[in-house]
């Protein structure tokens, strides 16, 4: 009997060892974790990527123009005879749309999350927030479209001297095209708030708005300010709505119902064109690029930080 | 004596039910806002492009005059850099999530991939463009080709799909695991028999979103330089060829009124194919929804 039993359990052992040394199990078994490693790298490689062509392209470009003269310039003339190469206007052009664009998301997405997380049914909320889910998967060359040709004219019958292309239609097309990002990431912090807390506040005898607006709100301001960061950085390299319908004039004055030029614009400008490669405007759409890339680089670091700095743990 | 003036209750309790009832009715309208706007774009493409939405527009080639304008160079060319994005950001995106979330260990070097990854995420599209023009159309010698196109898609909804992967990856539940290791299974065993299958309906649907936003994008293609007059439909990943979004925006910048309905039309062809894809996910998540 017992010498029986052992026979057996070496036959177990002598299969397991077998199973282990057949094929390429073993070796797999290594190779498989550098293999995924690698995947995961292509990531990173893909930042370093990003970082140095546009720091190559930029350092040749500033071989041609002078720096200062580029961050302090009040004039883009990148075609002109005499070209000048002043990233203010860009800049000033950008900050315009965006901050319509904010204008009109802030109040309006903050609403509907209010709404979505405080009054809302359950089944209501179901239907609501995958379709405001649609509006963020529109694609952005839509919206242009919808600006230039319906938003645009219709301003015109209210504001009869706005320009074909002018910075108030884009702005308030991308304000629609963040609206579900301040929307669905607010509802995500409102709702998170623990009902204990709305429930002692009903208990005091508070309204719902009271409780929404004094309770809630406050106790999710880091991540409805989070959202709204990360909405303003969206808003700032939209390309396609500010190229449509934000024209191509990098002016340097406030005026919201004329012609601009964002430094997306820009680049699509240049690229569509026919300017040569090795030209300066080849490189300028690279330090325009670095440019409007350290501005959304900061927007995401503030809105991890604020996120992480100011969080409420319940 | 009573504690509790019921008058002054009285006449301030209405007041701040009656705020109340206005804040939520304002707060219902910047929703039904919202609902509306969607509203009015479908409707506007729909009205403008129907009229001009055929078979032959299906067929034909981009053209001078808006009623021989078609677009099938760009939905061929749209469809063949989805073939070439598919297979790139699967494998690249699935792969990290799944070493991310299985094998990586908790130190700074994965820190610092997870940071990256969020990081990359909010860099704008066209940055994404930029990369591509120098890396692959200039640097590697690919030209406006449909590989160099796909590549640069697939690197701009990595992030994307990672962090859907990692999300489907952490919902498989620890016990399935044990239990494949209780067998007698090995770590990688566990992952690709176990983990993989119990995870791919979440890695779909969220890939599905993410591969339908490389079909809208247009920033990307317009700085790689993506030409739009394309009269031959791509005959292989290293070919010339034009897209949907960059046909729609020729289109929507020439100065006839006619092509602003060829626009539309070309616009209404690019939402059937996302709405296509994104029903495809949406079956995918209600399918196998709550499994564990």
């Amino acid at each position: 009997m017992v010498s029986q039993k052992r026979e057996k359990s070496l036959d177990v052992q002598q299969m397991i060892a077998d199973k282990k040394n057949k094929g390429l199990g073993r070796k797999a078994e290594k190779l498989v974790p550098t293999i995924l490693f690698i995947t995961a790298a292509v990531s990173v490689l893909t930042t370093i990527g990003i970082v140095f062509t546009l720091i190559f392209e930029t350092i040749e470009f500033f071989r041609r123009v002078s720096f200062w003269e580029y961050i302090t310039g009040t004039e883009w003339l990148p075609f002109a005879g005499e070209p000048s190469y002043g990233i203010l206007p860009l800049v000033l052009g950008t900050l315009k749309v965006t901050g319509i664009a904010i204008v009109v998301a802030v109040p309006l997405g903050l609403a509907v999350a209010i709404y979505l997380s405080e009054f809302a049914s359950d089944k209501v909320r179901r239907v609501i927030k995958p379709i405001l889910e649609v509006l963020a998967g529109v694609p952005t060359i839509v919206y242009g479209f919808f600006a230039l040709t319906f938003v645009t004219p219709m301003l015109q019958k209210i504001f009869p001297s706005l320009e074909i292309f002018n910075a108030l239609s884009p702005g308030l097309i991308i304000g629609l095209m963040i609206l579900p990002t301040i929307a669905s990431l607010s509802e995500d912090a409102l709702s998170s708030v623990p009902n204990a807390m709305r429930e002692g506040a009903l208990g005091l005898g508070s309204t719902k708005l009271e409780v929404a607006l004094k309770i809630i709100l406050p106790a999710a301001l880091s991540g409805v300010l989070a959202s709204v960061v990360l909405a303003m950085s969206r808003a700032i390299g939209e390309t396609m709505i500010v190229s449509l319908a934000g024209g191509s004039t990098p002016l340097f004055n406030f005026d919201v119902t004329g012609s601009i030029q964002t430094m997306t614009a820009y680049i699509v400008q240049v690229s569509t064109g026919d300017a040569g490669y090795g030209t300066t405007i080849y490189y300028s759409i690279y330090a325009v690029g670095f440019t409007l890339f350290i501005f959304t680089l900061i927007m995401n670091l503030i809105a991890s930080w604020i996120s992480k700095r100011f969080r409420e743990e319940y | 004596m009573a504690y509790i003036n019921h008058e002054v209750v009285e006449r301030q309790m209405t007041k701040r039910r009656t705020k109340n009832t206005v804040f939520k009715n304002l707060f219902l309208g910047a929703t039904l806002l919202a609902l509306l706007a969607l509203v009015v774009l479908m409707y506007r493409m729909i009205t403008q492009g129907a009229g001009y939405l055929s078979l032959d527009f299906l067929q034909n080639f981009s053209s001078r005059f808006p009623e021989k304008a078609g677009i099938s160079a760009g939905l061929v060319g749209s469809l063949a850099m989805l073939a070439v994005v598919t297979p790139v950001s699967l494998f690249l995106g699935v792969g990290a999530a799944i070493y991310l979330e299985e094998y990586a260990k908790k130190n700074k070097v994965t820190t610092f991939i997870q940071m990256n990854i969020s990081n990359l995420a909010g860099v704008p599209s066209i940055v994404f463009g930029l990369l591509g023009l120098t890396i692959f159309v200039r640097m590697l010698g690919m030209g406006k080709s449909i590989l160099a196109a796909g590549l640069t898609m697939s690197l701009l909804i990595l992030p994307v799909i990672i962090v859907a992967a990692q999300e489907a990856v952490r919902s498989v539940p620890g016990s399935l695991r044990e239990a494949s290791y209780g067998m007698g299974a090995t770590k990688w065993q566990t992952i690709y028999k176990v983990v993989l299958p119990a995870a791919i309906p979440g890695i779909l649907t969220g890939s599905i979103l993410a591969l339908s936003r490389a079909i809208g994008e247009t920033a990307p293609l317009v700085v790689i330089g993506i030409p739009v007059i394309v009269q031959f439909l791509p005959d292989g990943i290293l070919s010339e060829f034009t897209a949907l979004p960059m046909l729609i925006f020729d289109w929507a910048k020439r100065p006839q009124e006619e092509f602003q309905y060829v626009a539309a039309a070309g616009i209404l062809v690019l939402m059937m194919l996302l709405i296509f894809m994104n029903s495809i996910a949406v079956f995918i998540r209600n399918k196998f929804q709550n499994r564990y």
